[in-house]
């Protein structure tokens, strides 16, 4: 189950998304959120649709690998189809007993459904494209100016990278662990949830003793080297925005003009709906 | 100019109860004094607990005496102006090699102490490079630091204290985690750098094997210098070493019986070869 979750994962491919600035990435994701969000069009969505398949092409990231994403949050899809299919009110299309399928239904059902793909698909692709670290920084630079309401926006970051780093340590200390603990005996895999939990207690003790003391290492460690927060620190790998970033500022905002006018004018289309 | 000076060091750890009483005082080290001179090797050795990491902490300013004073290159540790150049130019390597890597590629690792003192960019690059490579690790730069093995952690550990170019590095039991070849890695890196680029290096270890190409040795019992001298002076009294539960390495003490036995050869033999010239010498 968890190896199936792809979102957050980096895809070591060269390509130009790749290439791009975190910042252009995580603005862009933001604006296509929103674009989904705000337009429930028919004309408006084979806009979003377009430009969606264009960045993955250019991605170059697998088209399988990406729709593997999905299976994470197939329970949430299919809920939230069913609900709307049966439950909105409306011209009544089809009655099967005491559930009715209406015309509103089908709709909102059929773009709740790609919304909810949509905003998967997009924000997975910004870290198929992104490393951990462009991530951090795009963030604590997009985020700089909340410094001012006393946000600890580089403590932020820091934390994140961190925990970024140790994640695979983690892991394999769980393991070690785990081993440690069956060999000793310990159950991890009969009884029924109450005794499953009660079982992961040996676990997770050991575990948290060790990550407080990995803490307190790291932390003195860090200091040892001189780090005393962001105040004053430069960059070894200061981000500039290039050419190539401003124009993809450029073809982001027209696609969002785009979609606001087709979704003003969509009126003036040839009426489609389901 | 002496590169570190600890006079009548004492440091007590103290133990609290929930009231805030003093439960109980740990005297860790107990009337200290060193000197260290600029671009020496020295080794601390000691058995568990002798207080010799709580004293290489006192030369990087993250402990302060309970008395006495430490100086690090002229500066007192005890006054807080100091701190920060303190650390710069006493780097510390510590024991656990995963706890001490930051970031997620090595190069970046590397620039993280030169970012903390404000270097300009095109600098951090410069100083990352050349320190990668004065220990042999540039052709993993990219990597991340999960893939590396313990040793070449270790190296990209001293590589980090490399860049913020340090006089001094204290490296506290380096190789106490390591395979053999490891620790092999490890201690001929700090070797090159004593040699090649002149820093004061402090070795902190229970090895004893890696102790006999230092200048000075000092052995620590009970929070209290016990012996001191050159290798050779130390491994010559091997009945003391023994007392202070220190391994004493196989030819020296196959060496000492010999000369006990009335073989007539040298004392404080430290390595294979010499002794094998010795017993030459002796057919000769």
């Amino acid at each position: 189950m968890i190896r199936d979750i792809t979102i957050g994962q980096y895809y070591p491919v060269d390509s130009i998304l790749h290439r791009m600035d975190p910042r252009l990435k995580l603005n862009g994701t933001l604006l296509f959120i929103i674009s989904i969000f705000l337009f429930d069009t028919f004309y408006g969505y084979i806009a979003i649709t377009m430009f969606m398949i264009s960045i993955i092409k250019l991605s170059k990231v697998p088209f399988k690998f990406i729709l593997r994403g999905l299976k994470a949050i197939v329970v949430i899809l299919i809920f939230t189809m069913t609900f709307n299919l049966f439950l909105t009110q409306g011209d009544i299309l089809i009655r099967l007993g005491f559930l009715k399928i209406t015309k509103q239904g089908l709709h909102s059902s059929i773009f709740m459904g790609l919304r909810l793909s949509y905003l998967i698909l997009g924000s997975s692709l910004m870290t198929f494209t992104t490393t951990p670290n462009q991530l951090t920084d795009g963030l604590e630079r997009l985020l700089w100016p909340l410094r001012r309401i006393k946000v600890p926006v580089h403590e932020i970051a820091m934390m994140m990278s961190i925990a970024l780093r140790f994640i695979p340590i983690l892991l394999e200390e769980t393991d070690k662990i785990m081993k440690a603990q069956m060999a000793r005996g310990a159950d991890f895999e009969s009884g029924g949830v109450v005794k499953r939990a009660k079982g992961l207690v040996p676990l997770l003790v050991p575990l948290f003793v060790s990550a407080f003391r990995r803490a307190n290492d790291l932390a003195m460690a860090m200091e040892a080297r001189c780090y005393r927060g962001g105040e004053g620190r430069t960059k070894m790998k200061p981000l500039h925005y290039s050419r190539r970033d401003m124009v993809a500022y450029i073809i982001l905002l027209s696609y969002f003009a785009l979609v606001i006018i087709i979704s003003i004018y969509e009126k003036y289309l040839p009426y489609f709906s389901l | 100019m002496e590169m570190i000076k600890v006079e009548d060091l004492a440091f007590e750890y103290i133990r609290r109860n929930e009231e805030g009483d003093v439960e109980s005082i740990n005297r860790a080290i107990d009337g200290v004094s060193l000197d260290v001179k600029k671009g020496d090797f020295i080794a601390i050795i000691g058995a568990n607990g002798s207080g010799k990491s709580t004293l290489a902490k006192h030369i990087n300013a993250i402990l302060y005496p309970s008395e006495g004073t430490v100086w690090v290159n002229g500066m007192n540790t005890l006054k807080e102006e100091n701190l920060w150049e303190i650390r710069r130019s006493a780097g510390m390597v510590f024991q656990n090699p995963d706890n001490q890597i930051i970031a997620t590629v090595v190069e970046e690792d590397v620039g993280f102490g030169p970012e903390n003192l404000g270097v300009p960019t095109d600098e951090i690059w410069e100083r990352v490079e050349k320190s990668l490579k004065a220990v042999g690790m540039l052709e993993y730069r990219n990597q991340s630091p999960n893939k590396l093995s313990g040793g070449q952690k270790q190296r990209v550990a001293i590589a980090g204290i490399m860049a913020m170019k340090p006089e001094c590095i204290v490296l506290d039991e380096p190789t106490a985690m390591l395979d053999p070849d490891g620790r092999k890695e490890v201690i001929s890196t700090v070797r090159l750098l004593n040699q090649h680029e002149k820093i004061t290096v402090l070795l902190i270890t229970h090895h004893m094997d890696e102790v006999i190409n230092a200048d000075k040795v000092f052995v620590m019992e009970h929070g209290k210098i016990v012996m001191q001298g050159s290798p050779r002076e130390i491994f010559s009294r091997i009945p003391e070493i023994k007392k202070y539960r220190l391994d004493v390495p196989q030819v020296t003490e196959l060496a000492y019986e010999l000369r006990n036995a009335g073989v007539d050869i040298p004392e404080g033999i430290l390595s294979a070869d010499e002794l094998v010239q010795a017993l030459e010498n002796l057919g000769a």
